[in-house]
């Protein structure tokens, strides 16, 4: 198994955000998480990348037979876990080149590889540009500055193409992202998909789901995974939104 | 407020015995100007922090010391290969201990349509041009810094370029101090007269070979005649304990544009006061500045732009990255006069503090009496962007190199504006090996 939650909480400047999460991912999956604005969603993306601002207070992650809650944020991507951000940040006066360049010679070195040389290194770029058909100018700008939406949003899917994560957790990757934005972003994760990855989608629209069909689909809400399903479950949610499994939920714990 | 008659003494009796060892020379010219500017020295009061201009800044730590005047020394080969700014092509001058050194130096088959001197030979001659131009742009009258360094001027550069020459290679002098535990005094004293419509680069950089105690009290004046292009790269390296006091004074005729750069990390105390002057319509003026400063550092820029002229356009830009217990001073003050109309004058001044007890005072003074003008001003004060860390951990990079990114990143839109590149490589570098020190001591 690639990834197990084991009953996860996580609080947040002293309110518990998530509240017991268990979930099972293999290689080669591609796992849906949707839900209700407030769920949890992006916190359980944040806590797998190891954002510091969230305290875990019990349960555990076990990545590839690792306590994933024992390593640092660098330590988590140089084991293979990637988090395409909501909201990507921008940072002025650090090119995209360098960003990417000192990442993969930091994940070799710690995985024992040489470092690339320049040439190498940009052979990588300009092939795995075209995976997300990024125009050649934004890789030499600043990280994310000034990029529009979907510019930031196909940065992060260029960056995921060169790191070659193992795990992959994309963030509402879909959200604010015209059609055709949405169809190169979805056609370039799709490229990116193999039996030895995995990926999690983060969303809350069925379209991106149309593009990477989901093995599972499960509905977050309150901190719990309250229903899990196949990729019909998602077309249900997008039919029915989510009061019906409120309801539900409602009935069983009461 | 004879306090610090004790030093006053002190330079007294130096300025006996630098007479003393003057010979001919006591009759000169310019030893009268010497001689009234000691006087003027004499006279005048240090700046306590009840003066405005001083008020963060506290040079008692200065004022218990005393100062000599250096004895000549030879240099060691690699004193010179350690401190030496490392693949610049240019004319280069080697002042050790504040006296030019001939021998260090490179100044062959230098281009048609420029001077380089060494201020010693010309003060012996009595050279016309020298006195023409010099102290009448630091004006010693109420300052008793200027009134020192003048008061002791015994060499520095002197360079003048003719009307209409563009010069290729850069001019670079190599301040370098080897004071060897002996409390010594320097004043290196500069004075640069560009023609009309010429080009120009100089850099200043100044470097000690040990952790002495000193003083360096340096002047530079600079004339831009009409349209001329005068690009300043000043890289302040002192010893940790020693003590820096800077006076750069700028003049600029009509249309002609100056840029001034100050990579500054050494100095137990160091102050720079610069000021740039527009006497004619059409100037541009770029002051920018990035310092670095640790354990209880305090480093002070003065900066002041004189909008005289109308039509002319200023932009400044500070950056500071403090540590431990270091302090930082910007003063920008921006003046534009009655008739500056059409006046552009923009100023900017970030600071990091990467330690919870350093100090950043900040204080922008804009002076507006035209109605017709843009002005901007803006300081900011934080720590390193968390979002952006994590950012960057996330993709793998390491706790130290994210800051190292992030550093360089903060120092870039300064760093980036200086065109010699040997230079901007070594500012890169400069920042490089403050985060490696810090990384070594925690």
């Amino acid at each position: 198994m690639l990834l197990e939650i084991k009953n996860l909480h996580a609080k947040v400047e002293g309110k518990e955000i998530l509240k017991g999460i268990n979930l099972n991912i293999n290689e080669g999956e591609v796992h849906a998480i949707m839900g209700p604005n407030g769920s949890g969603k992006s916190t359980l993306a944040q806590v797998l990348a190891g954002r510091e601002d969230y305290e875990i207070t019990e349960g555990e992650v076990i990545y590839n037979g690792k306590n994933l809650l024992e390593l640092s944020p660098e330590d988590r991507a140089r084991e293979g876990i990637f988090l395409a951000f909501q909201y990507p940040v921008e940072i002025p006066g650090v090119s995209n080149t360098n960003l990417l360049k000192t990442a993969m010679n930091e994940i070799r070195k710690y995985r024992g590889q040489e470092a690339l040389d320049a040439m190498e290194f940009l052979t990588l770029l300009k092939e795995k540009m075209k995976i997300v058909e990024l125009d050649q100018s934004l890789i030499n700008r600043s990280v994310n500055e000034g990029f529009s939406g979907g510019e930031k949003k196909k940065n992060e899917i260029f960056q995921m193409a060169v790191l070659e994560p193992q795990l992959s957790i994309l963030d509402e990757t879909d959200s604010g992202l015209d059609i055709d934005a949405l169809r190169i972003v979805a056609n370039g994760i799709t490229k990116l998909k193999s039996d030895k990855n995995a990926i999690i989608v983060v969303t809350h629209y069925q379209r991106l789901l149309n593009y990477i069909i989901p093995d599972f689909v499960h509905v977050l809400y309150k901190g719990q995974i309250i229903k899990s399903g196949g990729k019909d479950l998602a077309l249900e949610l997008e039919d029915k939104g989510y009061d019906w499994l409120k309801v539900d939920k409602f009935q069983v714990t009461g | 407020m004879d306090k610090y008659k004790n030093i006053k003494e002190s330079f007294l009796n130096n300025f006996k015995d630098f007479e003393n060892s003057l010979n001919g020379e006591s009759k000169s010219d310019f030893h009268k100007i010497r001689k009234q500017a000691f006087n003027n020295f004499y006279e005048l009061d240090f700046p306590d922090r009840k003066n405005e201009e001083w008020r963060y800044t506290n040079i008692s730590p200065l004022l218990q010391q005393s100062f000599s005047i250096p004895n000549n020394i030879k240099l060691d080969a690699t004193d010179l290969s350690n401190h030496i700014l490392k693949g610049i092509d240019a004319y280069v001058m080697i002042f050790v201990n504040g006296k030019f050194s001939a021998e260090h130096s490179h100044l062959e088959n230098i281009q048609k349509g420029i001077k380089i001197r060494c201020l010693a030979d010309c003060i012996k001659n009595n050279d016309k041009d020298l006195l023409q131009h010099f102290g009448k742009y630091a004006d010693c009258k109420n300052n008793i810094f200027t009134s020192l360094s003048t008061a002791f001027t015994t060499d520095g550069a002197f360079i003048t370029v003719d009307d209409n020459c563009v010069i290729e290679k850069p001019i670079y002098l190599l301040f370098l101090t080897k004071a060897g535990n002996v409390n010594i005094q320097t004043q290196p004293r500069n004075l640069i007269v560009a023609g009309k419509n010429s080009q120009l680069k100089v850099i200043e950089h100044f470097s000690s070979t040990d952790n002495s105690t000193y003083f360096t009290n340096t002047i530079t004046e600079i004339v831009a005649q009409e349209n001329a292009v005068i690009d300043h790269v000043k890289l302040q390296e002192e010893s940790i304990n020693a003590f820096h006091i800077a006076r750069m004074e700028v003049d600029q005729e009509r249309s002609s544009n100056f840029t001034s750069h100050l990579i500054s990390t050494g100095g137990k105390l160091s102050r720079n006061d610069l000021t740039s002057k527009f006497n004619g319509e059409g100037g541009e003026a770029m002051l920018n500045g990035l310092f670095l400063i640790e354990k209880d550092q305090l480093f002070d820029v003065h900066s002041f732009i004189d909008h005289a002229k109308p039509n002319c356009n200023s932009h400044e830009h500070y950056k500071g990255i403090l540590d431990d217990n270091s302090h930082g001073v910007f003063n920008g003050k921006i003046m534009v006069r009655k008739d500056a109309q059409k006046t552009n004058a923009f100023q900017e001044n970030n600071n990091i503090l990467l330690s919870t007890n350093s100090l950043i005072n900040t204080k922008p003074q804009l002076e507006i009496f035209a109605d017709d003008v843009k002005c901007s001003h803006g300081a900011t004060i934080g720590q390193l962007d968390n979002d952006a860390k994590f950012y960057l951990k996330s993709r793998g990079i390491g706790e130290e190199a994210s800051k190292e990114i992030l550093l360089h990143a903060f120092a870039s839109d300064v760093v980036n504006h200086i065109k010699i590149d040997a230079v901007k490589n070594y500012a890169e570098e400069i920042i490089t090996e403050r985060i490696n020190e810090r990384k070594k001591e925690s």
